[in-house]
């Protein structure tokens, strides 16, 4: 008896062959000034608060006061761009030394950025993975001004190797919303309901 | 002859409630998705390389199938062909029981639907919770989505509070946010105790070995993440040839399923957690499903562009791509991406909704889905319920012919019937001769004036016919009459126009 696999291939007419279609040229540079201002107007439309610092001392500070007023504990993915801002203080736990169920914040370092839609990249890797983006209620993600591109064909362009780079990337935009009692929009279902952004 | 499906009309059609959802629905997601659309310069250049790559893919189908396959594996995946619906059930039912899965959490996921894959975990006694707050109101209510992207469309938020008070002992409330975050805590847990997540997938990438999810709640984050065992139930048509083919169709699929310019998560996955990555699952599943998808890709026919029937096909050899200016129309119904624009801009669906219809896909796209997937027998009427006005096919982000498709339906439909070919033909045969006969033209436009509409209305089937629509009222004067009595035109005027 053939097995299930030989019986959908065996029904699957012959390849007709050739190449897929060539891509539209799509990737444009574009000033850094321009991707500054079009991802912030973006993310912000989708209720993204986004904090442009001019120090790593103000991205701490910001950063701080934040976990003051959302009160509770703060998880802090343990990754280049967050380390150089030394989180430390009684409410900081590093990634894997505290469960991010339990916590109020996480902090979360983005990959790239994409202009166009106000999206954040994040890849999982080690010490922050895929969830601690989605445990808390509020997440704040640290981006890089120079990792943000124009959109999706430049990410495309930028990153051939996203498979073998991790187990998963996730492009985030917005916080976690849904409309599906009676369409009425709805922040924060399963991920997180706030969501800041801190570009250095 | 009256069916189900009209009986499910005409509950449809009096139910006020679902009218104004129905309406709402349209009107929001319409305006929403024509900004969308209008936003990105070059979205009918997109429209079309969405279409030119899904022709491709499928055209070469097993070669990309092929390269998925091995690509999963070589990332630790295990991959499985299924058949049809019970062998795709019954290796996900056995791989819970062999791993001693008690909980199962599931995404929204189309194919699941159409497999019935809850009702298998729970005959095996596996728990299976649907985690998008739509699917998880409708299975609270034991109901089936009744919309592609807000399955619980026809829910009112009275209904919803009702349900939650019933089910959860929720005090009654509502307040949709209060809804919502009770769903969040009941199903937070679910996601913490789950022993496997089942997905779909709106992508699968060959080139890669990933799949790709989008969403905007991030309950397909938490069921792909949080178990130990992830499995994706995916059909066959999924599978698109690169990684960057994704600009093309994320930004398509989001704008015309919501509006949004991307959904809030869209998840890239590529096998199981590795090395060093804190999280993620220990096991990855790709069940890749047949059920009848390769019976449309089978079909040989092709239609000439703009018009189809049975009678006007071309059968292509094996192997070989359709000619330009043809389409192989039943081919065509698997570019679909399950956006749900089809739903929202169709007359039909905006006054049926999605329970009229007889299986789990609805609209214009269920319209040519079902009856190729199951038979006519399901519902013969199926292709017949449309004005045929095209709208589905103006939104449809890959360009797929719908009108096209459900009139060589309703041709393969006809010819399907015993003696319906012959009475068909038989029947416009003689009105032919009966237009080729001028006598007989002007003998029936005369008597037609002479028999008072409301007489011919209340006899036989037409009776039926006029329920819904209005007799033309024929003028005193045919126009043939008025021809021949108008004066002849001036010498020099012979195209017979006024100064």
């Amino acid at each position: 008896m053939k097995s299930a696999r030989e019986q959908v291939l065996g029904r699957i007419p012959a390849a007709a062959g050739g190449a897929p279609p060539e891509h539209l040229a799509e990737v444009t540079a574009w000033p850094p000034e321009q991707l500054l201002a079009r991802f912030m107007a973006e993310a912000g439309a989708l209720s993204a608060k986004v904090f442009e610092a001019d120090s790593a001392a103000s991205a701490a500070e910001y950063l701080r006061q934040l976990a003051e007023e959302k009160g509770g504990e703060a998880v802090v993915a343990r990754r280049p761009l967050v380390d150089a801002l030394h989180l430390s203080g009684p409410r900081f736990h590093p990634q894997g030394t505290f469960p991010a169920a339990d916590a109020t914040l996480s902090i979360t370092q983005a990959d790239y950025a994409l202009a166009d839609t106000g999206s954040l990249v994040l890849f999982s890797a080690e010490g922050e993975g895929r969830t601690l983006s989605l445990l808390a209620p509020v997440n704040a993600v640290v981006l890089p001004a120079s990792r943000i591109l124009s959109g999706l064909p430049e990410l495309f362009a930028r990153e051939p190797e996203i498979a073998e780079r991790s187990s998963a990337m996730v492009m985030v935009t917005g916080p976690s919303r849904t409309a599906d009692i009676e369409l009425t929009l709805t922040i924060g279902v399963h991920g997180p309901g706030e969501l800041h952004v801190v570009i250095l | 002859m009256k069916t189900a499906f009209d009986e499910r009309i005409g509950t449809a059609l009096a139910d006020s409630r679902l009218q104004a959802a129905l309406e709402h629905l349209a009107f929001r997601f319409m305006t929403a998705r024509n900004q969308a659309a209008a936003d990105l310069p070059n979205w009918e250049e997109l429209r079309t390389q969405a279409h030119a790559i899904k022709r491709h893919t499928i055209e070469n189908l097993s070669t990309y199938l092929l390269q998925l396959e091995a690509r999963v594996r070589e990332r630790g995946g295990t991959v499985f062909w299924a058949e049809d619906a019970a062998q795709a059930c019954s290796y996900v039912v056995e791989l819970a029981r062999a791993r001693g899965v008690k909980l199962a959490v599931k995404s929204k996921s189309m194919v699941t639907e159409e497999i019935e894959l809850n009702h298998a975990l729970e005959r095996a006694g596996i728990e299976a919770v649907e985690t998008d707050l739509g699917e998880y109101i409708i299975q609270l209510a034991g109901e089936k989505p009744s919309h592609i992207v807000v399955p619980a469309v026809h829910k009112t938020r009275g209904q919803v509070a009702d349900l939650f008070e019933k089910k959860l002992g929720l005090p009654h409330t509502e307040d949709v946010a209060k809804l919502t975050a009770t769903a969040r805590a009941v199903l937070r847990q679910k996601f913490l105790a789950a022993g496997m997540g089942i997905t779909g997938a709106n992508f699968a990438i060959a080139e890669s070995g990933s799949i790709v999810l989008m969403e905007n709640e991030g309950n397909i984050r938490f069921s792909s993440s949080a178990p130990k065992i992830h499995v994706a139930v995916v059909g066959i048509e999924k599978v698109i040839p690169r990684m960057a083919d994704l600009a093309v169709f994320l930004r398509l699929l989001a704008r015309s399923a919501t509006g949004q310019k991307l959904g809030s998560y869209v998840s890239i996955l590529s096998g199981a957690r590795r090395p060093g990555e804190p999280d993620g699952p220990q096991e990855f599943h790709l069940v890749l499903l047949d059920n009848g998808r390769t019976r449309m890709l089978a079909d040989p026919v092709a239609q000439p562009e703009g018009y189809a029937s049975a009678a006007a096909g071309t059968v292509l050899s094996a192997g070989t791509a359709q000619p330009e200016g043809y389409a192989t129309l039943r081919r065509e119904t698997l570019y679909c991406i399950r956006c749900g624009a089809c739903l929202n801009v169709c007359p039909v669906y905006r006054k049926i909704g999605g329970h009229a219809y007889p299986w789990v896909y609805s609209g214009p796209i269920g319209a040519i889905l079902t009856p190729q997937m199951l038979g006519f027998a399901i519902e013969p009427k199926l292709p017949f319920a449309s004005s045929l006005c095209g709208a589905c096919r103006d939104v449809c982000p890959v360009k797929i012919p719908i009108p096209e498709m459900l009139l060589l339906l309703r041709s393969l439909e006809t010819e399907s019937m015993p003696g319906g070919r012959w009475l068909e033909r038989t029947g416009f045969r003689l009105w032919a001769w009966a237009m080729r006969q001028p006598w007989l033209y002007r003998l029936g436009s005369r008597a037609a004036r002479f028999i008072p509409a409301r007489l011919l209305a209340a006899a036989g089937p037409l009776a039926c016919w006029r329920k819904t629509r209005e007799l033309p009222v024929f003028p005193e004067e045919s126009f043939r009459d008025w021809w021949r009595k108008r004066r002849a035109p001036p010498a020099g005027m012979a195209t017979g126009r006024r100064p």
